[in-house]
């Protein structure tokens, strides 16, 4: 029998172009006299080697050992080495620049910064190899031909996507406990809706299943979902499985803490009046924007120092998995209704109406920033997941985009009617409320917009808006009840299971509870720079050099003066002494020096590169030049 | 399912410190590290000796000439034997196991078999050398049949003969421990009661070097995994590791201490010792470290003589005064036993995270705070207020004399007062 590769050669004139057949490995031994044989054939395979090398040299520094390596076939690995990951991938990944090599004599040093370098650019890279295999894509809605997306009614939407999406866009008409503020559990399993006129309402809104609805008969400011369960609870009933997430509600009286079941845990007389809330998830703090109108021992408390106003303003702290305030501040800064925070650093932001924003940490009695946003009041303040960005919108009818690593606005847009309640997705999607519209906006601070993405009209005014985590949807708290609507491109498409997983199980939670409460971060690591834990203390080093230098009587870490070492046959002469002496004179500095000159030498060059286009500009003669005097 | 992305995981950093602080107070903790105490000496331990084969089996000898062996697993005693008159000077396994050596101060070598004897045999040494004078020490060659002693003079013996083939001394003194090189099998090394350390070479004729420092050194110890290394125990309180090509300064000097060091060993893998002191403590060192990591003291333990770090880097055992041998963990918060997989990642994961965040001050305080029995605290603190002092005193003296007269001599410096070749 004739193997394919055989047949070719018998009658290669007249297929010179048929494709070669697939190499097997008996062909082996026969290639060398296969190549001899026919004359014509040689002519592609170069070719394709010549390719093949071109490729190779460009991956060169990521091939691994397995290169120029043959398969049993014959063939060579078409793609040798480890797979290239991409560029922006990796650059998503990286938390730090790589530090400045350390001089030669701290070697010991050297090797370790080396080391650890080294397993952090491996771990980058397996990251982004990883995130290569994530399941799902984001993507945003798009319209046909010279159709605005914002055209697009949430009907349609519901309509065109597969049911079990379509089914998260839905109405509650609940007229009678009008206006609704909303809030999201953590991992977007849950919606809190809290009526004006009392109304609680806890709701698992995919299923639509009514966790518990109450009314507490008084009327409600604020609603908030904590994300974990009552362990003090939970240990008197001596340690039951039955673990339900908290929720606190600000009453017109008192912060009071419910559970899912809309038992009432705890009332919490320390916190009266208050008017927002937010919870840092990782602190387990709720932080509480209140406000005494009335004579309370608050005001007896602080008597002294603000005799003359009628209503105060607190920023308080409440621990929620010991129940124990940690910090209450005075802000002297009038109702406190505008509240946010920055998820990225815990900071609590608040909006104030001579139009400042301020932010607070509870280690510091001032606010750490002031800034002047608005010329009117501040409406709605919102800050993005990444903590870079803060979008603002005041009683001017301005909505502004700030970056608040350096305090500079960004953009600032005009809306006619100005938007009362302001709220960003995970993905940046921005969403403003003006009066009864909810719009929604794309990349507010990278271009300037000039439509809105989408947009939807509810029945009364909107007073809460809030993203679902993980899902594209927006919840809407209005007057007449509640809409949820479908935004696509929202949320992030890919949850933690470890962190926030929506489709845990019970026990998967309370695992998860248990892991969360002991890695609770204390409220004193709360500062703008989060990242300034895993910082050198430079000044504290320098200050116990210092003293050790003083106890000692003479510094350790000096560099001892370079002595050069005697040396017979007469190469110990002075000169030669002094040669040697030169060689590390001033090592220290070699590195610092070569790049100023180097900065040097490029700013001149880039001077020089100006002078000659400017030379160039006016040596081209225009006709108006000859009437100049 | 997994995302990674850093925005997804806000405050990692102080999660991860977080972590670190609740790991390493766990470790705190969980540090408990006595494990048995081995009874049935009548005197106070003079000596022990691991045996070269078997992790359970340990020797130990006593100060009324009793040597017994001991199974470690089941803490019990196997075998008793009255091996010499007096103080059992030294004890050591012969590199096959299937026999050992012990010296006494009724100036013999005893080699005796490791099995039992069966019933109706005698308990009798295989060999048995009268020497001219008290032994002191001794120890045996890694793989030929020689072995060394010390006593007036170190003397180098083949275990066939009945006179030693070769004798060092160097000046008129008494040495107190002799220990062959484990890589360098050739080379030895001893401390000698004239405050020195000398090293030999069993080919020579001839000492070849020594180091006098301003006090004795009692035994030393050489590192098993870089073989040019040593570490000596020393009556001044201190241990100093030597490099034995450069011995005019030691490279690191060990304080912490706050009585004369008797004992020194080092764990199998080179990297940290186990010292034992007159002052009821047992420190272990890192072997680059200046300061111990670790200390351990029992109520009832007294002066610890002897200590030895088991093959397998796991075990600590002390011999101490009030006639008992103590078994320790040599890292006190481990767990023992077989890990779960699961469990192990968890103590790697929780390891790593102590030694990333082990500079902070909260943690450092935590991590490092150990208990001290009274007297040890106080004397520690008085003899910080004394170093200070001195260090005070010469500061000043520095400032009112001519500049560079009075020149800065480092601690590694001030103990050693020559070398001799």
């Amino acid at each position: 029998m004739a193997s394919p590769g055989e047949a070719t050669v018998s009658d290669s004139h007249v297929e010179k172009k048929k494709k070669k057949p697939p190499g097997r490995y008996w062909q082996e031994p026969q290639e060398g006299e296969k190549e001899g044989k026919d004359g014509e054939q040689p002519e592609q395979p170069p070719q394709q080697n010549e390719q093949k090398t071109q490729k190779a040299k460009k991956r060169k520094p990521e091939e691994g050992q397995r290169d120029g390596k043959k398969f049993i076939s014959g063939k060579s690995d078409p793609f040798p080495g480890p797979a290239p990951i991409p560029e922006d991938r990796v650059q998503k990944f990286k938390r730090k620049d790589k530090m400045k090599k350390p001089r030669r004599q701290h070697y010991k040093l050297r090797d370790m910064i080396a080391r650890s370098e080294e397993a952090s650019e491996m771990a980058q890279k397996q990251a982004a190899r990883f995130d290569l295999l994530l399941p799902e894509d984001a993507g945003f809605l798009e319209g046909d031909d010279n159709e605005d997306t914002y055209m697009i009614s949430q009907e349609d939407i519901a309509d065109a996507v597969d049911i079990t999406s379509g089914a998260k866009h839905f109405n509650l008409k609940l007229s009678q406990f009008g206006p609704y503020r909303v809030d999201y559990s953590k991992t977007g399993r849950h919606l809190l809706l809290g009526g004006r006129r009392g109304h609680i309402a806890c709701i698992d809104w995919q299923s639509k299943q009514l966790m518990c609805e109450i009314n507490v008969m008084e009327s409600v400011n604020d609603v908030k979902s904590s994300s974990v369960s009552d362990t003090n609870f939970r240990l008197c009933l001596g340690g039951s499985t039955a673990s339900h997430a908290m929720y606190a509600v600000a009453q017109k009286k008192w912060l009071h803490i419910y559970d899912s079941n809309g038992i009432e845990l705890h009332c919490i007389r320390k916190f009266n009046d208050v008017l927002r809330m937010q919870f840092l998830p990782y602190h387990f703090l709720l932080a509480t924007a209140v406000e005494i109108l009335s004579f309370s021992h608050k005001m007896e408390f602080f008597w002294c120092i603000i005799p003359n106003t009628s209503a105060t303003s607190f920023l308080q702290y409440l621990d929620v998995s010991v129940g124990k305030e940690v910090a209450a501040i005075c802000t002297k800064t009038g109702r406190l209704d505008v509240m946010c925070q920055n998820p990225h650093n815990a900071i609590i932001h608040l909006g104030h109406h001579n139009g400042t924003v301020t932010l607070w940490s509870p280690n510091q009695k001032e606010a750490l920033v002031k800034m002047l946003c608005h010329q009117g009041g501040v409406r709605s303040v919102t800050v993005d997941k990444t903590g870079t960005y803060m979008v603002t919108s005041g009683m001017d009818k301005k909505l502004k985009v700030y970056d608040i690593r350096a305090f500079k606005p960004v953009k600032s847009y005009f809306l006619p009617a100005g938007a009362s309640c302001l709220s960003l997705s995970q993905r940046g999607l921005l969403s403003a409320a003006t009066g009864d519209t909810v719009q929604v906006y794309r990349d507010v601070w990278s271009t300037p917009v000039t439509k809105p993405y989408m947009a939807h009209r509810v029945q009364g005014t909107v007073w809460g808006l809030h993203f679902c985590p993980f899902e594209d949807v927006l919840g809407v708290g209005h007057g007449d009840g509640f809409t949820s609507m479908l935004v696509p491109g929202a949320g992030e498409p890919n949850f933690d299971g470890l962190d926030a997983n929506p489709y845990r199980s019970a026990k998967q939670r309370q695992e998860w509870e248990v892991k969360a409460l002991l890695e609770k971060i204390q409220p004193e690591l709360i500062s703008l720079d989060p990242s300034e834990l895993g910082q050198i203390d430079h000044a504290t080093f320098e200050q116990r050099h210092q003293d050790r230098v003083q106890a000692l009587g003479f510094d350790p870490l000096a560099t001892e003066k370079f002595i050069p070492k005697y040396k017979k046959k007469g190469r110990s002469s002075a000169g030669s002494v002094e040669r040697r002496k030169k060689q590390v004179a001033h090592e220290d500095q070699r590195d610092v020096i070569r790049k100023t000159v180097e900065d040097k030498m490029k700013m001149e060059k880039e001077r020089k590169e100006k002078e000659k286009k400017k030379a160039l500009l006016s040596s081209q003669k225009s006709a108006l030049d000859r009437f100049k005097k | 399912p997994r995302n990674y992305d850093p925005t997804l995981h806000p405050f990692e950093v102080s999660r991860e410190y977080t972590r670190a602080l609740n790991a390493t107070k766990l470790e705190r903790v969980f540090a408990k590290p006595f494990l048995a105490s081995l009874d049935g000496h009548r005197d106070g331990v003079n000596c022990m000796a691991k045996h070269s084969r078997s992790l359970s089996t340990l020797l130990s000898g006593s100060c009324d000439g009793e040597v017994k062996l001991w199974n470690l697993t089941k803490h019990d005693c196997v075998r008793t034997l009255q091996a010499h008159e007096g103080f059992v000077r030294g004890i050591v396994v012969r590199y096959c196991g299937t026999s050992f050596f012990t010296v006494g101060d009724d100036k013999t070598i005893k080699q005796w078999k490791m099995e039992t004897p069966g019933y109706g045999e005698e308990e009798e040494p295989l060999n048995t050398i009268l020497g001219k004078t008290v032994f002191t020490g001794l120890d045996h060659h890694q793989k030929e049949a020689v072995f060394a002693t010390c006593g007036q003079q170190v003397d180098i013996w083949d275990e066939q003969r009945s006179s030693p083939i070769r004798s060092f001394t160097w000046g008129v003194d008494s040495f107190s421990s002799i220990r062959f090189n484990p890589v360098e099998t050739e080379l030895l090394a001893s401390c000698a009661s004239d405050r020195s350390i000398v090293l030999y070479d069993m080919r020579e004729s001839a000492p070849l070097k020594k180091v006098i420092m301003t006090m004795r050194s009692n035994t030393l110890c050489w590192n098993p995994m870089e073989a040019y290394y040593f570490t000596c125990s020393n009556e001044d309180y201190n241990l100093y590791t030597y490099d034995m090509r450069y011995l005019d300064r030691p490279i690191t000097v060990h304080m912490d201490h706050v009585s004369a060091v008797l004992d020194v060993d080092y764990s199998p893998t080179g990297k940290e010792f186990v010292s034992a002191s007159f002052d009821k403590t047992i420190r272990i060192f890192p072997k680059d470290g200046g300061h111990s990591r670790e200390v351990y003291h029992t109520k009832r333990m007294q002066h610890v003589i002897c200590v030895k770090w088991s093959a397998d880097n796991k075990y600590i055992l002390s011999g101490s005064d009030e006639m008992n041998i103590r078994l320790w963990k040599a890292n006190a918060a481990e767990k023992l036993g077989v890990l779960a997989p699961r469990e192990r990642e968890a103590t790697n994961y929780n390891q790593k995270l102590k030694e990333k965040f082990q500079h902070h001050p909260q943690i450092r305080r935590i991590a490092h705070h150990r208990h001290l029995p009274k007297t040890v605290y106080h004397q520690s603190k008085e003899l910080r207020i004394m170093k200070e002092a001195r260090r005070r005193k010469e500061r000043n003296v520095r400032k009112h004399s001519r500049p560079g007269s009075v020149p800065v001599v480092s601690e590694k410096e001030k103990h050693v007062v020559t070398v001799v070749k």
